[in-house]
């Protein structure tokens, strides 16, 4: 399978950008000294040779800021990710394979936060924890409001195996609910959880900047998406200052893009009837 | 009769569950924002009692204490005191029933921002706003989506090739970013279309031809803002279904059997088309909520902005009731996707039940 996907250009072009964003976010400040809390010069500089994309709102370097706010929308991305996919593959696997009352009962659950817009909860959730908005409680709460997407998918998935004979091989011998979810259910969606996740965290990256926007993001922390409401408060697009907002905006959409291609792309290598 | 009519019991059946939703979605709503240990009222005196002196800030806290239901209150309206002359404060159960009797009334409490404006006449006001722009684009960008993606499906070849990877794109880009992109571009460089707004300043909003063309032109960027991620992100599901279903044995036999080509086409275009209506549904609230910030970096005078400035005033009645009446568009919307998927899925018409 892993050879599929390395002949697969689209997995490739989207891997390689992903690959491209975490190491403008975690090796290149090793090589070089990112400060983004000095200030460098006026508010809206032009890109220049000692400053690339120019100065923000209040005079700091532009590529530092995004640097240390790449770093933060990742961070939140992979947290919110893995804790969406846990909870949400712990719901959809116990649903789809028990079947019956509880599966309907964690359906309607699931179903019922589906339909509430997560921005929603979001915002009420962000509004009302006021200072104590750290980096990781808005990838905790992104987490717990998103996961509602991979419970679905994944019981869909767990509930196709539940009639499968080695499911019902291992429950004549004996095994209990754990053992079989553990051994003979979750090996079988490995591949398409790692998939979930890997939309999990680009909804997650996209969430945050989404909340950050509205002027609830972090309050320890610079992201992408705090980038964008300075220079959104500060009316950057109406002075034409586009280094101030075009940046953080490519890097969103670039992140979202490589994990969408990387899903899709992956979809394609293990659902042939796409591919053709 | 419900027994002979199985389209009316799946409507009466979606009807309740999306009551049930609705209780949830209030008791959240009323939930998380006392989550905090920030008060509503501490917040607003906070910002107000500053330049107030001591007895005024205490009638002024009161006052507030009771519009938000936070203390008890008797029959004839007064608040109830302990043997200090503090007031007594509700309990969550009655603060709870206080809410949802107000939010019964339409009555969000008033606005801290734009005090003495009600909240719920700054909500009356921006409400058309959102739905004029995002009802019609979200209709209309799932049609031209769900055309398109089944187009490119069975065509493939070149267009499917050059069409997919840009659905792709719009897909990934968020609302917003494609909406600061417009702006720079069409308002700030070219200047063709106005970058802010939803009507030319000196107009007053009413039904004058002048006010309507007004509004056209400036409804024309946060539209296409809204519509092309829309268009991407239907295409691309309904792409992957047409292809499913054209690997199906009903169309390879009637394709044997020289059906055709439009009939083989319409076939596949309605049993793809069930899925996506469902999609829909279920995909609603994401799509409201990221049209809700493009309408915010377009100054659009809708709900977006609207929350966007209760936030940054910690105009706590405005937002919550803001949320609210949001959630409500967004039950009603999936409601109707419902009941039309009642009306055009045979499953449902011969009776057999839907798991969902």
């Amino acid at each position: 399978m892993l050879k599929g996907l390395l002949k697969s250009p689209a997995f490739l072009l989207g891997a390689g950008l992903f690959l491209l964003t975490l190491v403008i976010a975690f090796v290149a400040p090793l090589f070089m000294t990112f400060d983004a809390k000095t200030r460098v010069g006026l508010a809206y500089l032009a890109p220049s040779g000692a400053h690339w994309l120019g100065t923000d709102h209040l005079g700091l370097d532009m590529v530092s800021r995004l640097v240390a706010g790449l770093r933060s929308s990742l961070y939140v991305g992979f947290l919110a990710g893995i804790v969406a996919t846990i909870v949400g593959t712990l719901i959809g696997v116990y649903g789809g394979y028990k079947g019956g009352f509880l599966d309907d009962l964690l359906t309607a659950f699931t179903n019922l936060f589906l339909v509430i817009p997560q921005l929603i909860l979001l915002i009420l959730l962000s509004a009302s924890l006021q200072e104590g908005r750290s980096r990781t409680l808005i990838a905790l709460i992104i987490g717990f409001t998103g996961w509602t997407w991979s419970a679905r998918a994944v019981r869909a998935q767990a509930s196709s195996l539940r009639s499968r004979d080695h499911v019902s091989l291992a429950r004549v011998n004996g095994y209990g609910t754990l053992g079989i979810v553990l051994l003979h259910i979750l090996p079988y969606l490995l591949s398409y959880i790692f998939m979930v996740f890997i939309l999990q965290t680009a909804i997650a990256i996209l969430s945050e900047a989404t909340i950050s926007l509205l002027g609830l993001g972090p309050y320890d922390s610079v992201s992408l998406g705090t980038i964008l409401n300075d220079a959104i408060k500060s009316e950057a697009l109406l002075d034409g200052a586009w280094w101030a907002f075009f940046p953080p905006m490519i890097l969103v959409t670039v992140i979202a893009f490589s994990l969408y291609v990387v899903n899709t792309a992956m979809e394609g290598v293990f659902n042939p009837r796409l591919r053709k | 009769m419900l027994k002979e009519n199985p389209t009316l019991r799946h409507i009466l059946g979606r009807a309740g569950w999306y009551f049930l939703t609705f209780l949830v979605a209030v008791t959240l709503n009323f939930l998380l924002p006392r989550l905090g240990d920030a008060n509503p009222v501490d917040v607003v005196m906070a910002k107000v009692s500053g330049n107030l002196d001591a007895k005024t800030a205490k009638e002024k806290e009161e006052g507030y204490l009771k519009e938000f239901g936070l203390v008890e209150v008797d029959a004839s309206g007064k608040i109830v005191r302990d043997a200090a002359g503090k007031p007594v404060k509700a309990s969550i159960v009655s603060q709870f029933g206080n809410y949802v009797g107000m939010s019964l009334r339409g009555e969000f409490g008033t606005s801290i921002h734009q005090y003495p404006k009600k909240a719920s006449e700054i909500i009356k006001t921006a409400l058309p706003w959102t739905i004029a722009l995002q009802l019609p684009t979200i209709i209309f960008g799932w049609i031209i989506g769900n055309v398109l993606g089944a187009l490119a499906a069975y065509k493939r070849g070149i267009f499917d090739r050059g069409f997919y990877p840009l659905a792709l794109l719009a897909s990934a880009v968020p609302a917003f970013c494609f909406g600061i992109l417009l702006v720079y571009v069409f308002a700030i460089r070219l200047e063709w279309f106005p970058p802010t707004g939803g009507y030319s300043e000196g107009l007053t909003q009413s039904f004058s031809w002048d006010f309507i063309r007004s509004a056209s032109y400036y409804y024309v960027l946060p539209f296409l803002a809204i519509f092309i991620p829309v268009v991407g992100g239907q295409a691309i599901g309904m792409r992957s279904m047409c292809i499913y279903e054209l690997g199906t044995d009903y169309v390879k036999y009637a394709k044997l059997l020289g059906v055709k080509e439009s009939k083989i086409l319409y076939y596949m275009f309605r049993n793809a088309m069930l899925p996506q209506l469902t999609g829909l549904a279920l995909a609603l609230g994401a799509m409201v909520g990221g049209s809700l910030i493009a309408e915010i970096v377009f100054s659009y005078p809708g709900l977006g902005l609207t929350i966007l400035t209760a936030i940054q005033g910690n105009d706590y009645a405005v937002i919550t009731g803001t949320t609210l009446l949001l959630t409500v568009c967004v039950l009603v919307a999936n409601f109707s996707v419902d009941v039309l998927i009642g009306f055009l899925d045979p499953r449902v018409a011969a009776g057999i039940a839907r798991s969902e």
